[in-house]
């Protein structure tokens, strides 16, 4: 799991102050559009989502038109990618199974982000008894290793998509509790947001006016990064029959399904398998970009 | 130091109760009632009515957590609800083959994670280091399960040249033991490469730049000795204590892989165990892995305490 | 010397050679066994195991005929109200204590009085024992019931030492000790269950083993691996979908035994509220459900036509089958028909709750594309089975897709699940008739009329449909050519006596 990457360190974003980096966003753009490796994520990424969105018309068969008579099928010209073991076709199932994986992936996040940066943020800047009854939870959950939890989770709330994009969304969400309780406590600490306290701006302004944007850019690319786990986390759930169900396709279930004829039908095992891999390595590839984009001290 | 020990113990205490009734509300949460299970085709009532007093699950909620958290504080995790057997037992009887597992992983993620990241850092920037990056992202993004099943197809099924599953006690056969699990361990070690890579590469970046390694080069040391004895020996520190945490991480992430290759490890047996509704076996080992990962942390906190006479006198 | 002499001698050669080399079999199974103490275990695998470890009163041959083994003689009284049976002499426990009648009254106490036991319901017609000498005993019933013979033949039967169990209690499973031909030697859980061979077994003639070995190997794919690379030298229930590549091999044997069980779609029509719906109600819509589905093509798609279609709680193999009714061809116009009587004729829809393993899904999924050609709008409710099994029991679904592993009576099949408030009656069905028919077919001695009774009962169940059966597994297991010896048995038992291991 690829949840042990490199953390994002409070440091490195923290040290901006908006006053001082005037047009910040054009300086992380150019950064951005420099880095290769970024560039080559933003492009896989791009590729999967635009399959997921025209799925629906794209000439390809109905991915869940069987075919009593074609089951099991190598790759030919009718079937690119061969059929299935009831006979649907593959390509067309791995193209659909795309809209899976990505949601997937982002509402979980989506999930984890809603909830753990609220909790973060009054973690970190009110402190005290809130802070510490939050991060004892939060410790607590860490420990509980996350895909065990996102299982527990799963079988819990029964077998389904939206089930497994929960569990995952709640394994994550302490992730981004700790991560933005560190950035609010560092940020707190800033000449700047003492001298707003000290003019009497009110908590909320503080909050929004800088706090928030200061903590964002971390937050944005954990959660890049976190999608990146979330996907390898529903195909992991899926394979263990937890995911998406059928007959809608999922590329997790595809090789839960396909590890049963590993001898006779290879190609069912080798493609969603490459997909989860190729749109991982996107997102992977893209939050380490941003990430270089948005730290300063590199050059 | 002390001090600052004791507090660390302190917090860890709160944290490990908390655990404890997250882990207990598992049995809660998960639908299927267990005594069904357990009774299997016997329908008498008799039956189902004695097994769900045995197992106290009449009891208020409260008063069976105070008893499950009262006995695991003797040491007593309960019964498997499957096999009869102690639940401590088979923890101590699955934890040798993760740890082995999870060793043997770590030797192949040293192995090429470490030697990678010192190439990719001394040669920032270039092709290398281009290369080795989109690698070892490439090792974070490959789904475990479906390495493993690849392989198993390729080495086990058309080639025949290791087994596909199964465990072999190192004790028993030293040899065997170590081939068997090769694969497993090459599957999990290689998202752990890649995590090892990228810390090795940025530790060692900041200890390139650093003063001392600075004033070594225009001592005109050469290259070599500058990067393997004063650049490295420097960037260690930060890697070992990764290392110790990562370890933990690969504990857990032998959950799919025992799984693949039908390993007896804690990983499937936990996996199993919640697909059986084997409660005190989730419990147990939930609680027990939650725990030994928080003294993980603590003994990283610790040592990196230690390392760092600086930190030390802060605290 | 012709080629054969020599041959044999080559293989006596062989065998002085070869005396000292052990002979370890080692059996990959489909799953970890449950708790090893026959009076409280509920899984199929654990059975397999107990077929080496714990000899029982009576056997079955491959063709269901009940035959002695610890017992060597019985008979049913004149009104079918009690069983006298003659013991084996010279048996002994793996603990050296002798077997006798004594014993063999505290086992069927120990099934019927254990708390924890949960062969109660199996037993439930035994009011108890007399022991009639050292090796004659009587079992005493409540009421004439000819099935409790076949319930002996399986964990009910299993003889453990009573001295040990009675000091062991409920954690019996830990060590077990019976009179099998192997004796337990060590089990590491979801690892290995060791047996090793009883010297003193009764029958040790017929075993060659020195040990067994049962490895749990979950995944039907590396089960196979382990076979083909020679790391286990028998695997159970190979997948279906593997035979076409075994064919012609030069390592492996396949054996296959259709089972006693079969796979149904279960629906609930009277257990609980949720049997008040269409489904439920209207028997036209379950047989125009199980008019649609082409049970050969199922078979062809999802088992490369190598299970056994079904259309009766047993299968066509059985002695018990119905020939009168054969299995239907597919039929989706009398299923649009039947629709339409029932006042659905624009199509109906029926939720189906399906254990989450690609076997059963593919299976449901082939039924709903059937069925919707029909105009019935299968939807899937894939549920682990644990939680699948509680809300079966509770009465909460409409449609189950759920099978049952058989018994050798043909009661075992049918009574419990469709008799009015049967243990495992999950379709909460109810039918005075059928009652009756079921009830009385226990209690009678003679095959002939007992199945005159079952066809009657069919033909009632047939017409309700509260259980559309699909079709019966085959049991295939792979066996290394170095195995000899191996008969495969309808009830998917491993049997050891006569099997050997060949170097070759």
């Amino acid at each position: 799991m690829s949840r042990a990457a490199t953390p994002v360190t409070a440091d490195a974003i923290s040290a901006r102050d908006p006053v001082l980096d005037r047009k910040p966003e054009s300086r992380v753009w150019k950064k951005f559009r420099s880095h290769r490796s970024a560039m080559l994520g933003g492009v896989l990424v791009a590729f999967f989502v635009g399959m997921a969105i025209l799925a629906p018309v794209l000439p390809i068969p109905d991915p869940a038109a069987t075919d009593w008579g074609a089951v099991r099928q190598a790759p030919s010209a009718a079937h690119w990618l061969g059929t299935d073991e009831i006979g649907r076709d593959v390509l067309s199932r791995m193209i659909w199974g795309a809209q899976a994986s990505l949601l997937a992936g982002v509402v979980s996040v989506l999930i984890a982000v809603a909830l753990g940066v609220p909790f973060g943020i009054v973690a970190g800047y009110f402190g005290g008894w809130t802070d510490a009854v939050i991060s004892r939870c939060t410790e607590a959950l860490l420990a509980a290793p996350f895909l065990i939890l996102a299982i527990a989770l799963a079988a819990f709330l029964g077998p389904s998509l939206t089930n497994a994009m929960i569990a995952i969304g709640i394994s994550a969400t302490p992730l981004f509790i700790r991560l933005t309780r560190g950035q609010v406590l560092s940020v707190a600490a800033e000449d700047y947001v003492d001298g707003a306290r000290a003019i009497g701006l009110p908590t909320r302004k503080i909050l929004t006016r800088y706090i928030l944007p200061n903590i964002l850019p971390p937050v944005l690319v954990q959660a890049t990064l976190t999608i990146a786990t979330a996907i390898i986390a529903e195909a992991s759930l899926s394979f263990l029959g937890l995911g998406q169900q059928p007959p809608a396709p999922s590329w997790g279930s595809m090789l839960n399904t396909a590890k049963n004829f590993l001898n006779q039908a290879p190609w069912m095992a080798l493609w969603p398998g490459v997909a989860i891999f190729l749109v991982v390595l996107g997102f992977n590839l893209l939050g380490d970009g941003l990430r270089d984009a948005l730290d300063p001290r590199e050059q | 130091m002390l001090s600052f020990i004791l507090r660390r113990i302190l917090i860890a205490i709160p944290t490990i109760l908390l655990i404890s009734v997250f882990v207990f509300s598992l049995q809660k949460l998960l639908p299927g009632d267990p005594v069904l299970a357990m009774a299997g085709e016997e329908r008498d009532p008799e039956v189902i009515a004695f097994l769900r007093e045995k197992y106290r699950l009449n009891d208020p909620i409260p008063v069976q957590y105070a008893h499950w958290v009262g006995n695991a504080v003797r040491g007593d995790l309960g019964m498997s609800l499957r096999t009869n057997q102690p639940v401590l037992e088979l923890i101590g009887e699955k934890l040798p083959v993760t740890i082995q597992l999870a060793t043997m992983a770590m030797i192949f993620a040293m192995g090429i994670g470490i030697p990678a990241g010192i190439l990719s850092a001394v040669r920032k920037g270039t092709v290398t280091d281009y290369v080795a990056n989109v690698v070892a992202l490439s090792g974070l993004s490959i789904p475990n399960f479906w390495l493993g099943i690849m392989l198993i197809l390729l080495v086990s099924v058309k080639w025949q040249l290791l087994p596909a599953s199964g465990y072999v006690p190192f004790a028993d056969d030293p040899w065997r033991s170590v081939q068997v699990m090769l694969m497993p361990a090459f599957v999990l070690g290689t998202a752990l490469a890649a995590t090892l890579m990228r810390h090795t590469r940025s530790a060692m970046l900041t200890v390139l730049t650093s003063d001392y390694v600075r004033t070594a080069r225009a001592k005109g040391l050469s290259e070599r000795r500058v990067i393997l004895k004063h650049a490295f020996r420097n960037a260690l520190t930060p890697i070992v204590t990764l290392s110790a945490l990562l370890f933990g991480e690969l504990i857990a992430g032998a959950v799919l892989t025992e799984q693949i290759f039908t390993i007896p490890g804690f990983g499937k047996l936990v996996v199993d165990a919640v697909f059986n509704r084997d409660y005190a076996v989730v419990q147990g080992i939930v609680l027990v892995t939650a725990v030994g990962f928080i003294v993980m942390n603590l003994l990283a906190d610790v040592a990196y305490v230690l390392l760092n006479p600086r930190l030390r006198s802060q605290t | 010397m012709t080629l054969r002499h020599m041959t044999l001698a080559a293989a006596l050669l062989g065998a002085t050679a070869l005396g000292a080399q052990a002979q370890d079999l080692r059996i990959g199974l489909e799953s970890d066994p449950d708790v090893l103490d026959p009076d409280q275990s509920r899984t199929f695998v654990g059975r397999i195991v107990y077929t080496a470890l714990c000899d029982k009163l009576v056997d079955v041959t491959p063709d269901l005929k009940i035959v002695p083994q610890l017992a060597t003689e019985w008979s049913f009284s004149d009104d079918n109200t009690s069983i006298t049976m003659k013991l084996r002499e010279g048996v002994t426990f793996h603990d050296g204590t002798p077997f006798d009648a004594e014993a063999v009254a505290r086992n069927i106490d120990r099934s019927l009085t254990l708390e924890e036991s949960r062969r109660k319901s199996e037993l439930a017609s035994v009011a108890g024992t007399e022991v009639l000498g050292d090796h004659e005993i009587r079992i005493d019933l409540k009421e004439p019931d000819a099935t409790v013979l076949a319930q002996l033949a399986d964990r009910a039967g299993m003889m453990v030492s009573p001295d040990a169990a009675e000091a062991a209690g409920a954690d019996f499973g830990a060590n077990p000790v019976c009179s099998g031909p192997f004796k337990f030697k060590e089990r590491v859980a979801q690892d290995r269950i060791v047996l090793e061979k009883f010297d003193d077994y009764w029958n040790a003639d017929e075993i060659a083993l020195d040990s067994v070995t049962y490895l749990p190997i979950t995944d039907t794919t590396v089960r196979l691996a382990n076979l083909q690379s020679g790391d286990i030298d028998i695997a159970n229930r190979v997948a279906a979908t593997d035979l076409k590549q075994l064919e012609g091999s030069d390592s492996i044997d396949i054996e296959q035994a259709v089972s006693l069980g079969y796979q149904g779609i279960t629906f609930n029509v009277g257990n609980g509220d949720k049997g008040d719906n269409p489904w439920g109600n209207d028997a036209r819509l379950r047989r125009a459900l199980s008019l649609a589905i082409g049970r050969d093509i199922i078979n062809q798609v999802v088992f490369d036509g190598n299970f056994r279609p079904g259309n009766q709680p047993f299968p066509d193999t059985s002695p018990w089958y119905d020939a009168d009714y054969p299995l239907p061809e597919r039929d989706v116009e009398a299923a649009r028909a039947l629709l339409e009587e029932a006042g659905y004729g624009d199509g109906v829809a029926l939720e189906v709750q399906v254990p989450n393993r690609p076997e059963n899904l593919q299976l449901m999924q082939v039924i709903q594309s059937m069925a919707s050609e029909a105009g019935i709008d299968v939807s899937l409710t894939s549920k682990e089975f644990a939680t699948m099994l509680n809300d079966q029991t509770a009465g909460d679904f409409t449609a189950s897709q759920v099978g049952w592993s058989g018994r050798i009576d043909p009661d075992g099949n049918i009574h419990q699940f469709v008799t009015t408030g049967a243990g495992l009656n999950d379709a909460g069905y109810s039918n005075e008739e059928v009652d009756r028919l079921l009830n009385e077919a226990r209690t009678l001695a003679d095959e002939g009329e007992r199945k005159a009774l079952y066809d009657q009962a069919r033909a009632i169940l047939q017409e309700e449909a509260p259980i559309v059966y699909l079709y019966h597994d085959t049991w295939i297991t792979g066996l290394d050519k170095s195995v000899e010896g191996f008969v495969p048995y309808p009830d998917g038992m491993i049997r050891l006596e006569g099997v050997t291991l060949n170097a070759d």
